[in-house]
């Protein structure tokens, strides 16, 4: 239960908001569930509704609407690449395409290992660094700009070796 | 542009460390103003250095904090960090490296607004980012710089940061409300503007990071210093988003009223691979294209300059496009961005730009004719001016811009064209 386990960080993200407005803390918790869960579990998107006294059907078409929720399972590590047009421009879309042959899997895909994801994104405001990509996973989302395959290949190995040993 | 006022760090790079932006009159302006002025006294300030909104609307924020309504309390102020437009990375750049004076501005707008809580609504992708921000602003509690009863004064503030969790529309900022209201992100009818009915219910000022980092400057230096900078109606530094075809892309602080071709040649390099310039995107995704015309690349980059030419300075971000590009190929790509953006409120957004989607697959894959194109360019015409927020008209700009300005790229698609 994350009620139990994160007992701190639930209080210290409901002190954010005023306290008639604890409503705001719903994506605060779901971001918190999604890190616990690795996605939002049906039994954790009842609990975030619970604690905020929210219709769990409401709570979950919020999940729907921000790219960044996610309510299926995929790889440990989502590497988001963005092909957004600056990025498209410096060659994005070819990294992309070239990265999932290498990997085996298609844009959109998980490795047989079920480490790796990768998905296309817009714009993550690092179009003069472009290729631009981040790594969404329990730790929470950090970027990674001036992609080539080779960087890009990389740091997936980095985070297989890592994504193995946890 | 010799001093940077708002990408300190590029003349002092430790300007990130409190210490050092302390060292360097970092709040001078939050304690002049908190001891010796009144909220009215600053707004008039502001209102007179004709300050203009960063965030892509232009609208001058001195008037804009003149509109909350007498005696309604609480108030909030909102910085708008949803940064998400295509070719836009200002406002990270200016939050990552000098933060403190963006968050002094927040203070300072907080000060004149009466209000007592003031958030920062940061994109989610901006994950770390933001973690950075709130650890700055611990250590301004802790200073005294934020909290009870400051400098002396009967104003307390504290500031929070809230994260987005991916959502371009979310940048409007009555979806942005409404998504820190805990609801889907998408817009309210308007009025009431969020001066008067914002955050849950309250008068609430919502302004761009860029827009409030400049305040302390302006409260530091002048309204008549600030408004010699740019030009008469679009007045002080504004920070380019140089991407795209471009040698040097980056951050470029610039006085309002530079020219493009200063931007993208003599700061930017100009084109590499012996290419040469073929459009420009001023605004990102979000204004219509320019044809890269000798009178294109001489005028000047402000509100007004850019609107008698017929497109926009949204936010300032500059998207150069060499001539290897099809335009019909890029108006599909910002297409396909509107249609995955659009939050699906109004039907002519939400279907409009599934529409032009379609017939930009059948363009692509050989199987669209020239009146195929004309049918794009009525479905286009037909979303202007009847959708609930500007993102539908931008999808409808952007591709009647396209076929009107590049209608041979189009031609040259079509199974019939020439
Ligand atoms: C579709 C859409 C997206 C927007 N995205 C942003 C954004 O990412 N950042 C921003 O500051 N303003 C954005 N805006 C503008 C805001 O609605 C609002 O005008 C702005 O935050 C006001 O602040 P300013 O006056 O300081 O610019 C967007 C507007 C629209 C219609
Ligand atoms: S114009 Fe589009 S994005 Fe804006 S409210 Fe309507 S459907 Fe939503
Ligand atoms: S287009 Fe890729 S980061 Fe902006």
């Amino acid at each position: 239960m994350l009620a139990d386990k994160h007992k701190s960080e639930i209080k210290a993200i409901l002190k954010k908001y005023p306290a008639k407005e604890k409503r705001s803390a719903v994506m605060p918790l779901l971001f918190l569930a999604q890190r616990e869960y690795g996605h939002i579990t049906p039994a954790a998107l009842v609990e975030v509704a619970e604690l905020l006294e929210l219709d769990p059907t409401e709570v979950g078409s919020l999940i729907g609407f921000y790219t960044l929720l996610h309510d299926e399972a995929a790889g440990k590590y989502r590497i988001q690449i963005c092909t957004d047009l600056p990025c498209a421009l410096r060659g994005a879309e070819e990294l992309a395409k070239r990265l999932c042959a290498n990997l085996g899997i298609r844009l959109g895909g998980t490795m047989t290992n079920g480490l790796i994801t990768v998905e296309e994104v817009m714009c993550l405001a690092g179009c003069d660094k472009a290729p631009t990509l981040q790594v969404q996973d329990a730790d929470g989302i950090h970027y990674h700009e001036n992609q080539t395959l080779g960087s890009a290949m990389e740091l997936i190995a980095e985070l297989m070796e890592k994504g193995s040993d946890g | 542009m010799a001093e940077h006022i708002l990408l300190r760090h590029r003349d002092i790079p430790d300007i990130h460390e409190l210490d050092v932006y302390l060292s360097n009159g970092g709040f001078d302006a939050l304690k002049l103003v908190v001891q010796k002025k009144t909220p009215q006294d600053v707004i008039d300030i502001v209102r007179e250095s004709g300050l203009r909104g960063r965030g892509g609307a232009g609208f001058p924020a001195g008037v804009k904090w003149g509109f909350l309504p007498q005696g309604v309390f609480p108030r909030y102020v909102v910085a708008n960090a949803d940064e998400s437009e295509p070719g836009t990375f200002k406002d990270r750049e200016i939050m990552e490296r000098n933060p403190f004076q963006f968050l002094e501005g927040v203070a300072i707008c907080s000060y004149a607004a009466q209000a007592k809580l003031a958030y920062i609504y940061c994109r989610g992708e901006f994950w770390d980012l933001a973690h950075e921000l709130e650890s700055h602003i611990a250590e301004l509690r802790k200073e005294k710089l934020l909290g009870r009863k400051l400098f002396g004064k009967d104003f307390s503030l504290d500031i929070r940061v809230h994260l987005g969790a991916g959502a371009y529309i979310c940048g409007e900022e009555t979806a942005l409300l409404e998504s820190m209201e805990g609801k889907l992100g998408q817009p309210r009818l308007r009025p009431p503007f969020p001066a008067a009915e914002g955050l849950y219910g309250q008068p609430t000022v919502v302004n761009n990071v860029e827009t409030l980092t400049n305040v302390p400057p302006i409260i530091n230096r002048g309204a008549n210093w600030y408004n010699s900078i740019g030009t008469k109606e679009s007045t002080g530094p504004k920070v380019f988003s140089l991407s795209g075809n471009v040698e040097r892309p980056g951050n470029y602080e610039l006085p309002l009223g530079t020219t493009f071709r200063k931007l993208i040649f003599e700061h930017g390099g100009g084109i590499p691979n012996g290419r040469s310039i073929k459009a420009i995107l001023p605004a990102g995704a979000s204004a219509p294209i320019l044809p890269a015309t000798k009178k294109v690349l001489d005028t000047g980059m402000d509100y007004e300059s850019l609107r008698k030419i017929g497109s926009d300075l949204g936010s300032g971000s500059v998207i150069v496009v060499d001539d290897s590009v099809n335009i019909a190929w890029l108006a599909q790509k910002i297409t396909s961005f509107f249609k995955h953006e659009s939050c699906g409120k109004c039907t002519p957004c939400r279907e409009g730009t599934y529409w032009m989607s379609r017939i930009f697959e059948n363009l692509e894959n050989g199987k669209a004719t020239s009146e195929d194109i004309d049918l794009l360019d009525s479905v286009a015409q037909s979303i202007v001016g009847k959708c609930l927020c500007a993102l539908g008209d931008f999808a409808a700009a952007q591709v009647v811009s396209d076929i009107a300005r590049f209608r041979s790229d189009f031609d040259a698609r079509a199974k019939d064209g020439k």
